[in-house]
């Protein structure tokens, strides 16, 4: 049992990832998003989630990955990672598995356009390859990258 | 056992405890000769020693302790209170107050306090070694301390018919094994009953590390005559002194009971009386009633659910409108009424007294006060005004700041107040009082005021305005430029008038809690700052704005007016779009442009605009309409969007919606 961890399966593009099941607090439909002027490109805004406002963040964007309109399926995974919560924009949720540690391998360079560095390590079971993120660094705000600040006024 | 759990509350009750010791060795300072204030010292100093040992923190309980034998000497007459007793006193709550924020911090509460030790062993040796006579005394006779458990086992066991004595046992001068005479005398009483305590403690007497003296209290059914006989067979033992311990002596020195048996739920003490009435007056005000700790997240979470139920209320409300049933209508109304009383309480739930910041004042003056060479009495007036959390937690730094420039700048040298005809000792008062949807905090002090014509020397020299300009101003205005951020020089400032120094930055602090700060002063005779506070920040009344389709909450602390304006009046200076507002020049700002809200720019005949201010500048927002005034509650962005540009927090609508709060002093620089 100690080599298990459970893991909640997302989709992006052609792509299968996972986050550990603990990091996520629940898993909601698409909602009107209050957008946030001049932060990331990746930083879609905030909503109201059950009275806390919660940032969201579009991991197509986040990842580089090109945009696309939402659909039925797209989901926002709200996670927490310390004292940082946020939601995810991802294409699809729908999947928890135990995940045996021991499948869990080092990430090659570039998984799916995804740069190792958001990476833990890839999974192989059967013929599905799970990617496995590496939350911290994804919601990482130094990484926010905010636009440079326009001379306000004098 | 598992300490975490306790943590919170150690830390929570250790401030609590050092704060009273603090405020009393103060009062202590005025009136030395006060012995019941020396006992609160002393109450609150032993039970912090016996939280921290059960807590592990050995550090925190030897230092303490060491204090806790000084107040104890002091209690005694054996030691007098001077100001060298202060001063180390006042080291030794240092340590226990950096101790404390270490452990709070996560740290192990681990700190080089043996200095400090030593200087209070000294103290408490010094004395003894004058009076010897009183030390043994102590030693053998008087009676021990115990602490709430110990009491408890005494009193019981009386009620069951055992008798509980201290022993004071003499061992021979020239006794060779005392550890061994120790064990013996041990083995004896253990026949016939019991030992709660000793003196000094067990595992001292088995080093030998005491005199010739030790005492001992014990439970037995024997009588006090049987049980010294007994323990003077045991050879080479000199004398044994047995006395009764009576149950009602307990009581007296245990007054600390409440603190100690309710350690969550408590009764507020009411305060002993002191002789300083004012100083009384000021430290302990506090009314009694029963209180419960609650953690302020729990309070958050309980806002934010009943915020739901709020926003759920307005859809009630609608549908039972379009309805248009009498039943739905009445119990609709009934549940507004309902949720806005509980709406009320959540909110006083998180006021608190100005006492909480305002206590560490005292201290703060004391050691001004010295290092500066300087004579100052701090009254403390309205310490039971209260106001948010939010609002407490933001404030200290710049009264801190304030208090210090008082004391600094304001007061002036014994020498010069009394050539001046003055009181030697100046006086500084912190007030706070509420008025209207406001909370008034009013420093003033005595001293030699600000100096209206070196301020503006100083303007004009920093470039912050033209000698024509300062010519024409009043006092008041002349004032109000120790707040421009160009005047914050500490060192140049502090030689010419005095005042100035980083007041900007007390200035934006307040601002930013959506005060305001006004000074006034007469020179010779002292300064006022003036703080104005609004009770809380969680509720805010807002102009609720229309950007394309995105809603803004403005602030309605920075708004001047709303206006709307002919496109013909837009002027245009230095590519920068300006409006005349009421004979000033006014900038104007696109909101569109600034927020670059998505959707077509279209220009209308007539231009909604917000004029805001920052302090004297001004700017006139360009929106496309006003929704209208709002009361809302405001939220934190959270821990990922830390630094949003120009948007202080969000707020969450009536139909549910997050709308974003505009932050003007970002906007106007």
């Amino acid at each position: 049992m100690m080599n298990e961890e459970k893991v909640i399966i997302f989709q992006l593009k052609d792509e299968e990832y996972a986050v550990p099941v603990q990091h996520v607090k629940s898993i909601e439909r698409m909602q009107p998003i209050t957008r946030i002027p001049r932060t990331a490109s990746f930083v879609k805004g905030v909503i109201n989630l059950r009275g806390v406002v919660t940032p969201i963040i579009d991991l197509r964007s986040r990842f580089e990955i090109e945009e696309v309109s939402h659909t039925d399926t797209t989901r926002i995974i709200i996670v927490s990672v310390g004292t940082i919560e946020a939601g995810l924009i991802v294409d699809a949720a729908n999947d928890v598995i135990d995940l045996d540690k021991e499948s869990i391998e080092p990430p090659p360079e570039v998984v799916g356009g995804v740069d190792a560095e958001y990476i833990r390590g890839v999974a192989k079971i059967e013929k599905r390859l799970l990617i496995l993120l590496d939350l911290v660094k994804v919601l990482n705000p130094e990484k926010l990258d905010v636009q440079p600040v326009k001379e306000s006024i004098q | 056992m598992e300490m975490t759990q306790y943590l919170d509350i150690f830390i929570e009750e250790s401030k609590e405890h050092l704060q009273s010791i603090n405020q009393q060795a103060l009062l202590l300072e005025k009136s030395p000769g006060e012995l019941s204030i020396v006992n609160e010292i002393f109450r609150s100093a032993h039970t912090l020693k016996g939280m921290s040992a059960t807590m592990g923190y050995e550090d925190l309980a030897n230092l303490t302790h060491c204090m806790e034998n000084v107040l104890d000497a002091i209690r005694n007459n054996k030691l007098e209170v001077s100001s060298s007793v202060l001063d180390v006193l006042f080291a030794s709550l240092d340590h226990l107050e950096a101790m404390v924020v270490e452990i709070s911090e996560g740290g192990s509460g681990k700190r080089d306090v043996t200095d400090t030790v030593k200087e209070l062993e000294a103290l408490e040796k010094g004395e003894i070694s004058q009076t010897i006579q009183a030390e043994s005394k102590n030693a053998a006779g008087s009676l021990q301390d115990y602490d709430q458990y110990e009491k408890q086992i005494i009193i019981q066991s009386k009620e069951q018919g055992f008798h509980a004595y201290e022993l004071s046992i003499s061992l021979r001068e020239d006794c060779i094994l005392k550890a061994a005479r120790v064990y013996m005398v041990f083995e004896v009483i253990e026949q016939i009953g019991e030992i709660i305590k000793t003196l000094p403690a067990v595992d001292m007497l088995e080093t030998e590390q005491f005199g010739t003296h030790f005492t001992l209290s014990i439970l037995t059914k024997e009588s006090a005559e049987n049980v010294k006989e007994r323990i003077l067979k045991v050879s080479e033992i000199d004398a044994v002194e047995v006395i009764d311990i009576k149950a009602d002596q307990l009581n007296i020195s245990s007054n600390s009971e409440n603190e100690e048996n309710n350690k969550l739920v408590h009764q507020e003490v009411s305060p002993q009386p002191v002789k300083n009435g004012e100083a009384q007056q000021a430290s302990n005000t506090s009314s009694s009633g029963k209180t419960i700790r609650v953690n302020i997240e729990r309070l958050d979470q309980l806002m934010n659910l009943f915020e739901e139920l709020v926003i759920d209320r307005g859809r009630l409300e609608e549908i039972s409108k379009s309805l248009k049933s009498l039943e739905l209508n009445e119990t609709v109304e009934r549940m507004s009424r309902v949720s806005g009383d509980l709406q009320n309480i959540i909110l006083t739930m998180r006021m608190v007294p100005v006492e909480q910041v305002f206590n560490r004042f005292p201290r703060m003056i004391r050691g001004l006060a010295k290092d500066l060479g300087k004579k100052v009495n701090l009254e403390i007036v309205g310490a039971e005004t209260e106001l948010d959390r939010t609002v407490i937690d933001e404030i200290g730094d710049p009264l801190v700041h304030l208090l210090r420039n008082s004391i600094d700048h304001g007061i002036e040298n014994p020498e010069v107040r009394s050539s001046k005809g003055k009181n030697e000792t100046g006086t500084i008062y912190l007030r706070a009082f509420h008025s209207g949807n406001h909370v008034f905090i009013e420093i003033q002090d005595d001293g030699a005021g600000i100096n209206k014509q070196k301020v503006l020397s100083k303007a004009i020299e920093n470039g912050i305005l033209t000698k024509e300009i300062s010519e024409n101003l009043t006092d008041k205005q002349c004032f109000e430029l120790l707040f421009a951020s160009g005047f914050s020089t500490a060192d140049v400032v502090s030689d010419i008038s005095g005042r100035g120094v980083g007041l900007d930055v007390v200035k934006n602090k307040i601002e930013s809690l959506g005060g305001s700060i006004a000074v006034d002063s007469t020179e010779g005779s002292g300064t006022i700052f003036s703080i104005q506070l609004p009770l809380t920040l969680s509720i805010m009344s807002v102009m609720l704005v229309e950007i394309s389709r995105e809603k803004y909450a403005i602030p309605l602390s920075s708004i001047i007016e709303t206006a709307i304006i002919r496109q013909e009046e837009i002027l245009s200076a230095h590519n920068q779009k300006v409006i005349d507002f009421r004979g000033k020049v006014v900038p104007l700002v696109n909101m569109k442009d600034i927020f670059e809200v998505p959707g077509s720019t279209e220009s209308n005949l007539h231009v909604p605009v917000v004029v805001v201010r920052k302090g004297d500048k001004m700017a006139a927002l360009v929106v496309d309409s006003f929704i209208g005034q709002q009361e809302i509650v405001l939220k934190s962005l959270g821990q990922y969007l830390t630094s949003v540009f120009a948007i202080s927090g969000a707020t969450i609508l009536g139909d549910g919606q997050v709308a974003l709060i505009l932050d003007c002093n970002a906007l106007i620089k």
